[in-house]
């Protein structure tokens, strides 16, 4: 399928770059994963316009871009409600609408969540390296949305109008509970230590980006034997290092560190810290790996459910 | 082999191995990432070998903890003794020093060393690759000499070329792409250690490669820097 322009770049917002499921495969040779913050909300916007779930999206950062069509497009808008608006009109968010030629499509305040995520019907035309469209500037693989770029993509016929039921669309809170599994450096902490953990309450810190969040616990911290052997970091992984106050690794992270980390948190609770604002308040609780693994698995059937239902849907039309 | 396996959040599980860190662990580590391709174990999606553990990531909707624990315990392997694997040696030039090593006089001046004694020192070594990360292509050396040991620098750099040949403390290491950070500049190499558009050889080392410095001299380095640009340039192995 040919690429075409579809977009062009009016205002590029603060952090808005391309991410898909990211670069897997490639660890072991040192080469991050990165990808969307919230996969749940990626895989969704895909499969509203008739995507793969893992094809890339624009992932937007709390202060959206300004978009003008070049061609009539079918687009979602999911995550974080930023206010999208089309001509000044305000939309509804995860609902697939059409633009036509010349509309502009704006971003206003957020209301909730941090990262909304905008998918075109067809894809976005952008090169992969090592098999990702993820944008990952540490490693110099792709870069930031900038003002006059043109955006093109492989446009398709969709239906708009496609929209996930608005009862289960996630509710994104300032102040959230998190599962978390325990290790694998446990023996580097004492029990004291792992129960104060899971009974602080952390605030996220000014410094927190898509590499990890940085966690201050009011007045305390988690004291460590000191550091390990460098192994693998997973999303979600959580590094004590020596001042005591943790760090959640996220999409961005080095394949492998070396300060020993608590615990990790759970698969389907990464989009709740992937949308937690600056300030935010965390806290962990304890959970088993099979308790963590029937969650997971039951995020992964909504989503194929919906697949399977919205290519049902494309059959009839 | 004495090992254990650890659940690493709901995607992954770690296999620690419980023996020192040493580059005979290193082959059997090796060996057992190959005896898991090998395995072509279904749900499982890629693994990060380590100085002591090897992290596998896997997916669980197509295979939960309990069934991939008890199909790696028929790879992991129970000795090391046929572990006896010859590692690749890759030589890496190197100009030490003047505007491509900023550092090399504080690494001389810490250690009380001549510069020139610090870059015959730096060349020495046989340097084991234990594992590969913090960067794409980016080698864990072992094997440093103690004597050219130096803290980072109080206050890192805010650009550091790829290529650039560094100290941080008791390691040795290159830089694969442009970054911030804190090493010790000593040198440059004019080789890639990754090459993303280059699919058969994305990557200059492996885990278990000897990496061996040798000192070029400016001419030498633009002159491999161009053949490397064109693709002429053959990394010297053995």
């Amino acid at each position: 399928m040919a690429s075409q322009k579809i977009l062009h770049v009016h205002k590029p917002g603060i952090l808005t770059t391309f991410q898909d499921m990211g670069r897997t495969g490639h660890q072991r040779f040192g080469v991050p994963v990165s990808g969307a913050m919230d996969t749940f909300a990626l895989q969704i916007a895909n499969i509203l316009v008739g995507n793969k779930r893992d094809e890339a999206c624009l992932e937007i950062t709390l202060i959206g871009p300004e978009l003008e069509a070049y061609q009539p497009v079918t687009l979602v808008i999911t995550g974080a409600d930023i206010q999208p608006a089309i001509n000044g009109k305000r939309i509804r968010m995860w609902r697939s609408f059409h633009m036509e030629k010349g509309d502009r499509l704006t971003f206003g305040k957020p209301q909730s969540g941090v990262r909304a995520y905008i998918a075109v019907a067809g894809g976005f035309d952008v090169p992969a390296v090592f098999g990702s469209k993820s944008t990952d500037l540490n490693s110099g693989f792709g870069k930031i949305i900038e003002k006059g770029e043109i955006i093109y993509g492989h446009h398709t016929e969709c239906c708009k109008g496609f929209g996930y039921s608005s009862q289960s669309v996630p509710i994104y809170e300032k102040s959230i509970e998190v599962a978390v599994i325990e290790g694998p450096h446990t023996e580097q902490f004492s029990k004291q230590d792992r129960q104060q953990f899971f009974q602080l309450s952390f605030t996220v810190g000014a410094n927190s980006n898509r590499m990890g969040y940085r966690l201050q616990a009011d007045n305390d911290a988690i004291t460590t034997a000191g550091e390990i052997w460098s192994d693998a970091i997973p999303f979600g992984g959580i590094q004590i290092p020596p001042n005591g106050q943790p760090i959640i690794l996220l999409a961005d992270r080095q394949t492998t560190g070396g300060y020993p980390r608590i615990g990790t948190v759970i698969s389907s609770d990464l989009p709740k810290i992937a949308q937690l604002p600056p300030q935010g308040k965390i806290r962990f609780y304890p959970i088993s790996v099979e308790e963590a693994q029937q969650r997971a698995i039951r995020m992964e059937s909504i989503l194929f459910c919906l697949e399977k239902f919205r290519a049902g849907l494309e059959v009839e039309k | 082999m004495d090992f254990s396996i650890k659940p690493v959040g709901d995607h992954a599980v770690k296999i620690q191995f419980n023996e020192a860190v040493s580059p005979q662990l290193n082959r059997i580590i090796k060996m057992f990432c190959e005896d898991l391709e090998y395995a072509a174990i279904d749900g499982i999606e890629e693994w990060v070998p380590a100085f002591d553990s090897v992290t596998i990531y896997y997916e669980p909707s197509r295979l939960v903890y309990k069934e991939i624990c008890k199909k790696l315990r028929h790879v992991v392997p129970d000795d090391g003794e046929d572990a006896i694997v010859n590692p690749r040696h890759v030589y890496v030039p190197v100009l030490y020093g003047g505007e491509h090593g900023p550092d090399l006089k504080r690494v001389a001046e810490y250690n009380r060393l001549t510069e020139k004694e610090v870059i015959v020192r730096h060349q020495q070594p046989d340097y084991f690759i234990y594992m590969l990360g913090f960067l794409p292509g980016f080698p864990y050396l072992g094997g440093m000499s103690e004597t050219i040991a130096t803290p980072r620098l109080p206050e890192p750099r805010k650009l550091i070329n790829a290529g650039a040949v560094g100290i941080a403390h008791e390691q040795t290491g290159i830089y694969p792409v442009a970054s911030p950070g804190g090493w010790n500049i000593i040198g440059q190499t004019p080789l890639k250690l990754f090459d993303p558009n280059n699919d058969d050889h994305a990557f200059l080392f492996r885990a278990g490669d000897v990496v061996h410095f040798y000192e070029i001299t400016e001419y030498g380095f633009s002159e491999i820097k161009e053949q490397v640009a064109d693709g002429t340039f053959n990394v010297k192995l053995k």
